[in-house]
């Protein structure tokens, strides 16, 4: 519980933030700090500075206006309590109110969540059955990736050095019926496996699905069998058991279980919380 | 009184400190010019130390020293020396020499102005070791090839104990027409107190005193030890034990870094402080459990028990512990009986030495496992003869005793009356419709089942005779001053030393009702052993069983004095006097004319006129050393919910009834069983240290160490049955161990029950949904 000395920074504005890390081959932001400080406390992480990002407006706020954009700074706890998240995907609000306990949801931001990519957190697993796009600011300028090709790998994504999450967008879902469903790991309160679903429906007919898996594989990732197997169908359960089957397929090369929780059972939950998604979604 | 204090459940007067932050705790103390010292611990499980190369940590800024084992001769005692065990006792450095044997094993410690420069500095020691072979499961270790951890002890074995005629038992079991069998694996458990550990220590100089402020649960204990590692002499040493935030056991020991912090402050002569991590304390603080036992139970073909004999690995970790080597022996087999008339009893218990954390007394001590294994064994036979488990326990139960019934392991329970537990606990749980309910929701698909536990426990340590003939280097009693201010306020001086369980409150409350002061001029002091008197500590539910048999004795001497001070003020004979619960004093049939106690302590104090041979001031004291251990006893009951697409379990009810006879404080009662019910259950359910083959401790964080929660648990249904000690003065049996001690076996029957139907019939502790699962799995196949 005692870090290595570091330097401490507030950053002036995004572009200050990029030049400092840019030019400062150690230096890591620091936004609400519930991954880094830990890691931090434990000399796991020895960064040289902290660079605080966590008062620039521009990083701030979640709106809806035809999709729903969520300012890389929004704590965990304001995303859940958000009408406009709510609306536009439900299953985001539902997943961000899962995360660690209050205390992390408070200061816990989105940004600061999706940068360190723990494989076993929420909000990826959703951002990635949404179809979200997160926009970066960096030293060549802005740009956006999918969510899908954002989480690269365990704790990996997309960043390059200096770059800012600056927000997310996720389309309008509202017409959709999504869910966020996970087994909690005891201890951590990770997900062992963590399942979302975004399904396109009509009368009692999915007409398009989309299904990511979290918690059991090294990124958050899609399960295009099970996507299949829902669309066409009445969700009936014959399809969930196909879907179910089909998830557990799609990740048997990227399982990735530990002692207590071996690749075999976080597999087989995967179709289990799978179904479970499903039905969270149509209620 | 209209109302009595003694039995009032009164809230707790330590809590307002304790929980809005005002409590001082050992690291809360500061003292100028204080040295920080962090340890550099081995990263390895076994392995030769090599080199120990401190020029970097030492070049460092603000780094005043560091030392290695080679620097000093501080071997930590073992406490528990079981008789005719053939135990061995390597020795155990406080800082490793030649080899460490344990991930966490203490290598070097260095002293710096702060914490911060003193951890960089731990950092910069450089270690060189040979990386030796790792063993961590104490049945593996004691076989032939293992890994040997100490040249002393030959295939790892620390002690083998012997209970019992293994003739007979043999006799007995080669006759039986049933018996039933299990290995069951007590898995190692990490304590996990709210405040870990911590010690600063402050030499003095000019009068050569050294005190040490430490999380201890035993600060005599610590007195004693210390004395003859450091060569201080202990008039010259004082142990204070601040608030102290849970122990479970594991604050029993003294351990090395407590005691390197005292030498260190006697090289540097600054006050030195050690305040570990919950990283280090998960390494390093002493663990619990860890046995794997073959048991049998034998029985007649109508479901009488007969006899129970086991076979016990049990692991002691790396270095044998304060008390270690009596939890798996004494603590555990000679309740082998439980509440049942079993004829014969057998255990052989083989102390094993393996690469990892040193294992220590975890709440409940040795009478958890053995509850579970019986009370395993009870389910397994109920099975086996096809009879409820509930009818199964009662037809075998101790009948009706008040003062004495011996058992096969040799010891004499004090009271019992079991049956009418059960019935209570039966009845809140409806127990006959349940089974209607449980066949119901199984035509469903829903799988419930309840599992059901009678139980006593051996608590109340104990007879310092007993301590003596089984090789405890301990006494057992307990102590009591009751001091009298001139002002009639009372300070309560015990050599116990509580940390949590409501000990400022539940002893007030006693004096409160016996002597008529009132709860704000009674002050219970404890925990240094410079203003208590010498006491042995707080565990093994010993406070209020033991303290309080000690100062029920002060009571008695105090109201014995009062009241020739009474007669000699109202010119009367002693034993015409009257001490009614209010404080006043009086000649029998003229409560007019009185005298309060206060009044009576103020005359003593001032002295102008005193009875011939009364000894001024006002100040009595008792030692009390108990005949018999106390035996509470009770009755579980849970019902659980088991999810078998992914094998979690929910605890839908859970239903104790216990008898720990007259309760002094009801809600501290609650308290008390609701914390080791949690506990228990945790273990049942979620908590087990996992050591990978290279002894590296997989669970040594709280993101991987599954620590119950309250969101885990249903609101607990307590009840009671009031049957007191004949022994006890107050008739007060323990308390703070029932919760472990009956709930692990409840929890655990009850998910077997459920898992029936499917053909489980073994799941291996904590019954995690992963493991679970895979049992359900494997049995379909």
């Amino acid at each position: 519980m005692w870090p290595k000395e570091f330097d401490y920074v507030r950053a002036s504005s995004v572009d200050d933030v990029i030049q400092q890390t840019t030019n400062g081959m150690d230096a890591k932001i620091l936004a609400g700090g519930h991954s880094l400080l830990p890691a931090m406390k434990l000399r796991l992480s020895e960064p040289g500075k902290l660079i605080d990002i966590s008062r620039l407006p521009d990083l701030k706020g979640i709106s809806a206006n035809g999709t729903l954009s969520i300012g890389a700074l929004s704590t965990h706890a304001e995303i859940a309590a958000s009408a406009d998240v709510q609306q536009y995907c439900a299953a985001l609000a539902g997943a961000c109110g899962q995360v660690g306990d209050h205390q992390v949801r408070n200061f816990g931001t989105l940004g600061g969540n999706i940068a360190h990519a723990d494989p076993a957190s929420d909000p990826p697993t959703v951002l990635v059955a949404a179809g979200a796009t997160i926009h970066i600011q960096g030293a060549d300028g802005a740009r956006s990736v999918s969510a899908e090709d954002f989480f690269v790998d365990l704790f990996t994504t997309d960043l390059q050095m200096g770059d800012v999450i600056t927000r997310v967008e996720i389309p309008n879902l509202s017409g959709a019926k999504t869910a966020y469903v996970k087994m909690a790991h005891p201890a951590s309160r990770y997900a062992i496996v963590g399942v979302a679903v975004v399904l396109q429906m009509n009368g009692s007919t999915c007409t398009s699905a989309r299904v990511a898996v979290g918690g059991a594989t090294a990124r958050a990732m899609r399960s295009s069998g099970a996507e299949s197997a829902l669309t066409g169908s009445s969700l009936d359960d014959a399809a969930l058991n196909a879907a179910a089957a089909a998830v557990q397929s799609d990740i048997s090369e990227a399982v990735m279980g530990d002692v207590n929780y071996p690749d075999s059972y976080r597999q087989a939950m995967a179709g289990v919380y799978l179904k479970r998604a499903v039905k969270a979604a149509i209620g | 009184m209209a109302t009595r204090m003694f039995g009032s459940a009164i809230k707790r007067r330590e809590d307002p400190r304790l929980i809005t932050g005002k409590a001082k705790y050992t690291d809360d103390i500061k003292l100028a010019g204080t040295l920080h010292m962090a340890v550099v611990r081995s990263p390895h499980a076994h392995a030769i130390v090599k080199n120990v190369d401190a020029s970097a940590a030492l070049a460092m800024e603000g780094v005043v020293a560091v030392y290695t084992g080679k620097d000093m001769n501080l071997p930590i005692p073992t406490g528990a020396l079981i008789k005719d065990s053939g135990l061995v006792t390597p020795e155990h450095p406080s800082l490793a020499k030649e080899k460490v044997r344990y991930v966490g094993d203490g290598v070097a410690i260095v002293l710096a102005e702060n914490r911060y420069i003193a951890q960089d500095a731990a950092d910069a020691v450089r270690v060189t070791y040979d990386v030796l072979g790792a063993i961590v499961n104490p049945e593996e270790a004691v076989k032939d090839g293992a890994p040997q951890i100490h040249a002393e002890a030959p295939n790892n074995t620390a002690f083998r104990w012997i209970m019992g005629d293994k003739a007979a038992s043999d006799k007995v079991f080669a006759e039986a027409d049933v018996v039933v069998k299990e290995r069951i694996v007590q898995q190692r458990l990490q304590p996990t107190t709210m405040e870990p550990r911590a010690a600063l220590a402050q030499w003095n100089d000019a009068t050569e005193e050294l005190t040490l402020w430490v999380t201890t649960q035993n600060p005599h204990i610590h007195r004693v030890l210390l004395t003859g590692m450091l060569g201080v002499p202990e008039h010259k040493l004082r142990i204070i034990a601040p608030e102290v935030g849970g122990g479970f056991g594991a604050k029993i020991d003294l351990y090395p870094d407590e005691a390197l912090a005292c030498w260190a402050t006697i090289q540097t002569g600054r006050p030195v402080k050690w305040a570990e991590t919950r990283s280090e304390n998960y390494l390093t603080m002493t663990h619990g459990r860890d046995h794997v036992e073959y048991v049998e139970l034998a029985a007649t073909k109508d479901g009488n028990v007969l006899g129970i004999r086991s076979l016990v690995y049990a692991g002691m970790g790396a270095y044998l512990t304060t008390f270690g080597a009596g939890i798996p022996t004494i603590l555990h087999a000679l309740i082998y009986c439980g509440v049942y008339t079993f004829s014969s009893a057998y255990a052989d218990v083989i102390g094993a030495f393996t690469s990892t954390t040193p294992v220590e007394a975890y709440r409940g001590a040795g009478r958890p496992e053995a509850t579970f294994l019986l009370e395993r064994l009870m389910d397994k036979l109920a099975d086996a003869v096809n009879q409820d488990p509930a009818e199964v326990r009662r037809k075998n139960l101790i009948p009706k005793f008040e003062n004495g019934y011996t058992v096969p392991t040799g010891i004499t329970y004090d009271s019992g009356d079991y049956e009418p537990a059960l019935n209570k606990a039966l009845a809140m749980a409806g127990y006959s419709d349940f089974r209607k309910e449980q066949a119901e929701a199984r035509k469903n698909g829903k799988y419930l089942g309840v599992g059901v536990t009678t139980y006593t426990e051996i608590c109340g340590l104990g007879p310092s005779e007993v301590n003596g003939a089984v090789g405890f280097q301990a006494g057992a009693w307990e102590s009591s001053i009751i001091r009298m201010s001139p002002t009639g306020k009372a300070q309560v001086l015990l050599g116990i030393s509580p940390h949590g369980q409501g000990g400022a409150t539940s002893f007030a409350q006693i004096v409160n009702d016996a002597l008529g002061i009132p709860m704000d001029d009674i002050e219970i002091v404890h925990g240094d052993t410079n203003t208590t008197p010498m006491g042995w500590g707080t565990y093994g539910s010993r406070n209020a069983a033991v303290a309080g048999a000690a100062l029920a004795g002060a009571i008695t001497k105090f109201k014995d004095k009062a009241k020739v001070m009474a007669a000699h003020m109202l010119e009367a004979a002693a034993e015409d006097i009257e001490y009614d619960s209010s404080g006043k004093l009086y000649v029998k049939g003229s409560p007019d004319n009185a005298k309060a106690i206060q009044e009576i302590v103020l005359m003593s104090h001032l002295g102008w006129n005193l009875p011939p041979g009364f000894e001024p001031s006002f100040e009595v004291s008792n030692f009390y050393n108990p005949p018999n251990y106390v035996y509470p006893f009770g009755a579980h009951i849970a019902i659980v919910e088991v999810d078998t697409e992914t094998g979690a379990i929910e605890l839908k009810r859970y239903i104790a009834v216990d008898d720990c006879g007259p309760q002094i404080n009801p809600m501290i009662v609650a308290g008390q069983i609701h914390g080791g019910l949690v506990q228990g259950i945790g273990q049942a359910l979620c908590e087990g240290a996992v050591y990978d083959s290279n002894g590296q401790l997989l669970t040594g964080s709280m993101m991987d160490y599954a620590v119950p929660r309250a969101d885990m648990f249903p609101n607990f249904e307590l009840d009671h049955t009031v049957t007191p000690s004949p022994h006890q003065p107050l008739g007060i049996k323990g308390v703070g161990e029932t919760g472990t001690i009956a709930s692990t076996p409840t929890v655990y029957n009850a998910v077997m029950d459920a898992l029936k139907p499917l053909g489980v019939t073994q799941v291996d502790m904590p019954l995690s949904p992963a493991r679970v699962w895979q049992a359900i799995q494997n049995a379909k196949n």
